[in-house]
């Protein structure tokens, strides 16, 4: 059947006022968010922050306390198999089985989805499911990762994914949200977000005398200024001055580079150290 | 929902109970097929470990013992002891070969090397999963106690044509021992647990379902309650169609070993979806 106007352009994936409770904590609040066919959607937020359990939600393999969730026209959990059968899945720990070779692990999962053999290679599906999927990846690893991923998006594929790592958030979302506790703290192009909410220079400073600079009247070149352990952040509109103004100091470093998602992500969430989730 | 909730209120729209009949349809066989496939690998060293030490048990107690004790009375016909012992023992092997399976094996496969959370990113249930699992556990102890009987037929302890219905029957056992054992693959937290099984279940089981003696022996009180145990029931239809006769009562023993097997598939379900529901 050839997709209705309203088909294309109705969201791919929809999840709406998700919840769900441990015992008594909450751990995701209220959480909404879809995806566009050919958009790529990243969830970041710190560790604990709700992802994982929003991506088993998504699957089928928690249920919801409360909310809604629809992926390619189907109801989730109640056809959670039907829409698995369209989904590709990478979890955060890898669920390769142990027991079999590479080609054979590709035959025994084909297996699962009711391929043959010959079926399983020219298929890609239509939207993705990633959960951090390139933790524990080494440059050259990623960046390959990074290149598929983006040709996937090229040919109209969709993308839910997990991160922690904030350059792969801006290189590859279209849209980001930013959780915490449960709940969806920002939302929008990468871009957007820095913009709407960082001044685009940031200096920091480490070194001799560079907590000291914190309180001295340097501070009025920033807009924001914050002190992480033993460095000081200049948040700023134009680093210029404030470059001119510390001139040459024996002993203190500087980094002068604009404002990113990391920094947008440590504003949003806090510096504090989370528990594992 | 009425319209009075709020979506923080609401009450539980989707989280069905996990005791809802099983879901189940024919996506077990790729899971089966995975277990024979890896299995098929480890094959012949696995057949020899499984079949070598219940042989051992059944030449050293049957014909050692069996010097010794040399008759006993079943049902008031008199057969040798190492008959008696080996339609005996051979339920026990069965037991333990779906045992062993559904404990060490399919906890390896759930919880230490995640197997069955990849399987659940594909499109295949739980359920689906939890049956796969069963039937794997059920076909490694046909495989087992079939070995076995060919080595029985070439000892020549018996030539019974009846050997196929108890066959059969040793199915139903590993059916129901399997599934049984999967209530406690459920429950566990790591290995250890199993020793309980082993220790707690299986070992007095064992000694009071007439694997080694007849249940005459033992106390009423006790005979009470081992007339309950599926190993007992599966060795009173095994032993008669060993000595080539039909056993009687041959529906309830049948119906006490299918009341297991449902049940304790039902409710190893049940904890696995708990256990999994997360």
């Amino acid at each position: 059947m050839p997709p209705t106007q309203s088909s294309i352009q109705s969201p791919l994936f929809h999840a709406s006022h998700l919840h769900k409770r441990y015992g008594g904590t909450t751990v995701v609040d209220d959480l909404s968010f879809e995806i566009a066919p050919g958009e790529c959607l990243g969830v970041i937020g710190p560790n604990g922050a709700g992802k994982t359990t929003t991506i088993r939600m998504c699957l089928g393999l928690t249920a919801p306390d409360g909310g809604d969730i629809s992926a390619l026209g189907l109801q989730m959990p109640r056809d959670a198999l039907a829409i698995k059968a369209q989904l590709g899945v990478v979890t955060q720990f890898d669920t390769l089985d142990p027991d079999f070779s590479c080609a054979e692990n590709l035959v025994v999962y084909g297996r699962y989805f009711g391929f043959s053999k010959s079926q399983i290679l020219p298929r890609v599906p239509k939207l993705l499911l990633l959960d951090e999927p390139t933790t524990g990846l080494d440059p050259q690893a990623r960046h390959l990762m990074w290149e598929r991923l983006q040709l996937l998006l090229q040919q109209g594929k969709s993308i839910l994914l997990t991160t922690h790592f904030m350059d792969e958030a801006e290189r590859l979302c279209s849209r980001l949200i930013v959780i915490d506790h449960g709940r969806k703290i920002a939302e929008g192009r990468p871009r957007d977000l820095i913009a709407e909410h960082l001044e685009p220079d940031v200096v920091e400073l480490y070194g001799d005398g560079a907590l000291e600079l914190a309180q001295s009247p340097l501070k009025d070149f920033a807009a924001r200024v914050e002190v992480s352990g033993e460095t000081v952040f200049f948040y700023t509109q134009d680093a210029r001055g404030l470059m001119a103004a510390l001139g040459d100091r024996s002993g203190l470093r500087t980094f002068h580079r604009p404002a990113n998602l990391e920094d947008l992500f440590l504003k949003l969430t806090g510096r504090q150290i989370r528990e594992d989730g | 929902m009425s319209p009075m909730s709020t979506p923080m209120t609401s009450p539980l729209p989707s989280t069905p109970s996990v005791w809802r009949p099983p879901e189940l349809s024919m996506r077990w066989w790729p899971v089966f097929l995975r277990n024979l496939l890896v299995w098929r690998k480890l094959a012949i060293p696995s057949l020899i470990g499984n079949i070598a030490e219940p042989l051992i048990w059944l030449v050293a107690f049957g014909y050692g013992m069996g010097a010794l004790v040399g008759e006993v009375q079943v049902g008031g016909t008199a057969v040798p002891y190492i008959l008696f012992l080996a339609s005996g023992s051979i339920c026990m092997s069965a037991m333990n070969a779906a045992s062993f399976e559904a404990l060490y094996s399919a906890f390896s496969r759930m919880h230490v090397q995640k197997t069955w959370d990849g399987i659940m990113n594909a499109p295949v249930g739980l359920d689906d999963i939890v049956l796969a699992e069963m039937l794997w556990a059920a076909f490694k102890s046909i495989f087992t106690v079939t070995a076995i009987l060919f080595v029985m037929l070439g000892l020549g302890i018996s030539h019974s044509p009846k050997l196929v219905v108890a066959w059969m029957v040793l199915v139903g056992a590993g059916i129901t021992f399997s599934s049984i054992a999967l209530i406690f693959n459920a429950l566990a937290k790591g290995y250890d647990f199993f020793t309980y099984y082993f220790t707690l279940f299986m070992t007095p089981m064992m000694f009071l379902s007439g694997v080694f003696f007849p249940l005459e022996q033992l106390p009423s009180a006790v005979r009470a309650v081992a007339a309950w145990l599926p190993l007992t029931n599966a060795v009173a239809l095994v032993r008669p169609l060993f000595m080539d006769q039909w056993p009687a009562n041959w529906w309830v023993h049948a119906g006490v070993l299918a009341v297991y097997a449902v049940a304790a598939f039902w409710v190893a379900l049940a904890l696995t979806r708990k256990r999994f529901r997360g």
